[in-house]
């Protein structure tokens, strides 16, 4: 791929174009699963092997498959891949796939899959695609951990409760009860709460963004101010 | 203070914010009297403490919002807010839940959006729903009115606000729980056999809502606001009530008197509804947006699971406020309604 580099990928995947906090993308699974950290551990993993696997199949077919079917076999190969997944969390994490539910069957529609495999992997050779599935599901899953670690807090004052649910039996001491006696303050488990603390968490991403920006034109500024005739028409501040 | 100048006409003297947000915390003082004779000093000491928290809070907000906090702390809208909230909560609450819903109400409800004036939902109602949501238990344990149990004295309260464990407050399910579970009594029977029946609506209530009424009808005669919500509110209500009365079976949901005599109805009326950020602005628009939070608020009374509707109504209503005003903005003086 021309122009693109890894390093771009990067940015684009984890903070430019992160498809959570910029793309808002999938944000059905983000907000309903992002209770505790081991539900978005659970379905982040879930979600950047299913991402991985389409983006690279999708880059293997790519010259094969025409331009009318394309979105059908895209559809098809992402649905295989969940229920491979699927499959993989009922033997292996049998408790996670019943908290999950109904949402890892749905990581099928999750549009951050379909629009990179789309706008993506369809153009691109695998390498890159799989760099970028890769990438793009990060960026998904810290927010969806970040999301849950907020909320579990919140909501219960601890972190990381079960998660012998992923990582075995040895994982049950890793729960920090950070208050105790905490009244649950239901609305940060409850669904509003999710859309409440995602809207201040872009809100922060736009704030970083805002500053950035604005030291970048201080900086141009002080450029111009050194050239080499005077401004004569345009704005004076 | 550029934008206080006002242009000709001069016919009368303003209403500076400052001055509407003073008549209004002057005007929930019968409620307020009402509330501190019939449940102990509860309320009274709630208003207090969200008042210092609230505050405080906007001192930090505006100072690192990079304005002036004392400019803004002058004008006394922090304070209506708190007030509000505090009102809406019940009596021996713990400070943490004053301080968690004095804090969404201004965080979440006020300067997430701009700050006063940019506001899509009224702060107070905010605040209150956040809290009632997230601590269902402690939100829903009123004090028995006085008459029903001894009244707690001012250090009962101080205990109940400061003290780590949840204080033992003589508590009863209130007028608007009671007429909800019922399921067997005829309403006359039920007003009989059940204590906390006064003569129109609850022991206590009828007088906590004929205290704001009072205040209410103060602030229309001063202008403060106009009466089309509050009289459209109160009017839909009535007729949803009489509606589904049906003589006073046990599956009616009370008479008109009684919900226009309970829990919030009269205090949401005349001081939450009538928020000027956060309501409709057209005079057509505000009666449709009162008379839709009266609908509203009687189905939720009756057919859900919370002690009262008014803070779900009203936020449900926000939402819909832009919309109202959409199409219900007057046509300007020698145009069509039609002309675009």
């Amino acid at each position: 791929m021309s122009g693109l580099s890894y390093s771009t990928l990067t940015n684009n995947g984890l903070w430019k174009n992160n498809p959570a906090l910029v793309q808002l993308l999938g944000l059905c699974p983000l907000l309903a699963v992002s209770a505790s950290v081991v539900n978005s551990l659970g379905l982040a993993a879930a979600t950047m092997f299913v991402l991985v696997t389409s983006n690279l199949s999708v880059a293997l077919i790519r010259n094969v498959v025409s331009e009318t079917v394309r979105l059908p076999a895209f559809v098809m190969i992402i649905a295989a891949a969940v229920t491979a997944i699927e499959l993989l969390m009922k033997a292996y994490t049998y408790e996670l796939y019943q908290i999950l539910g109904i949402f890892l069957p749905l990581i099928t529609t999750n549009c951050v899959i379909l629009g990179r495999a789309d706008a993506f992997a369809s153009k691109n050779p695998i390498l890159p695609s799989a760099y970028d599935g890769f990438i793009m599901a990060l960026g998904f899953g810290v927010v969806l951990v970040l999301l849950g670690a907020i909320r579990e807090l919140l909501g219960t004052g601890g972190l990381f409760a079960n998660m012998h649910l992923l990582f075995g039996e040895s994982a049950r001491a890793w729960h920090l009860v950070l208050a105790v006696d905490y009244p649950s303050f239901l609305l940060a488990i409850l669904p509003p709460g999710a859309f409440i603390i995602t809207g201040l968490l872009i809100a922060i991403k736009n704030q970083i963004d805002a500053r950035a920006k604005r030291l970048a034109a201080a900086k141009a500024d002080l450029i111009v101010a050194g050239s080499k005739r005077v401004r004569v028409t345009g704005k004076i501040s | 203070m550029g934008f206080l100048r006002i242009t000709s006409p001069h016919g009368h003297g303003p209403l500076s914010t400052s001055k509407v947000m003073q008549t209004v915390l002057l005007a929930t003082l019968p409620g307020v009297i009402a509330m501190t004779w019939f449940f102990g000093p509860g309320t009274l000491l709630n208003i207090l403490f969200g008042g210092i928290v609230a505050l405080g809070l906007e001192y930090c907000v505006m100072a690192v919002r990079k304005r002036d906090p004392l400019f803004y702390l002058r004008d006394f809208s922090v304070l209506v807010t708190s007030t509000l909230l505090c009102i809406a909560l019940p009596p021996y609450a713990p400070w943490w839940l004053i301080v968690v819903g004095v804090a969404s109400a201004v965080l979440l409800g006020k300067h997430v959006f701009g700050g006063l004036g940019y506001n899509p939902f009224n702060p107070a109602m905010v605040g209150y729903v956040v809290l009632l949501i997230s601590f269902p238990l402690q939100m829903s344990t009123w004090a028995s009115p006085r008459g029903l149990a001894d009244v707690p004295g001012i250090s009962d309260a101080l205990t109940a606000l400061f003290a780590n464990s949840q204080y033992d407050a003589v508590t009863m399910a209130t007028p608007l729980d009671l007429m909800r579970q019922n399921t067997g009594l005829l309403v006359e029977d039920l007003y009989r056999q059940k204590a906390q029946f006064g003569q129109f609506a609850g022991v206590g209530w009828e007088w906590v809502n004929i205290g704001f009424l009072a205040g209410g009808l103060w602030l229309l005669y001063q202008r403060v606001f106009t009466w089309h919500a509050p009289v459209a509110m109160l009017a839909a209500m009535g007729l949803c009530a009489a509606a589904g009365f049906d003589g006073g079976s046990s599956e009616s949901g009370g008479s008109a008197l009684f919900h226009w005599l309970s829990g919030a109805t009269m205090f949401g009326a005349f001081f939450i509804i009538t928020d000027p950020v956060s309501s409709a602005v057209s005079n057509r628009g505000r009666i449709i947006f009162g008379a839709l939070i009266g609908i509203l608020t009687y189905i939720i009374r009756v057919t859900g699971n919370y002690p009262d509707a008014v803070a779900f109504a009203v936020l449900i209503l926000n939402f819909a406020a832009p919309l109202i005003d959409q199409y219900t903005q007057p046509a300007t003086y020698g145009h069509n309604r039609r002309d675009e």
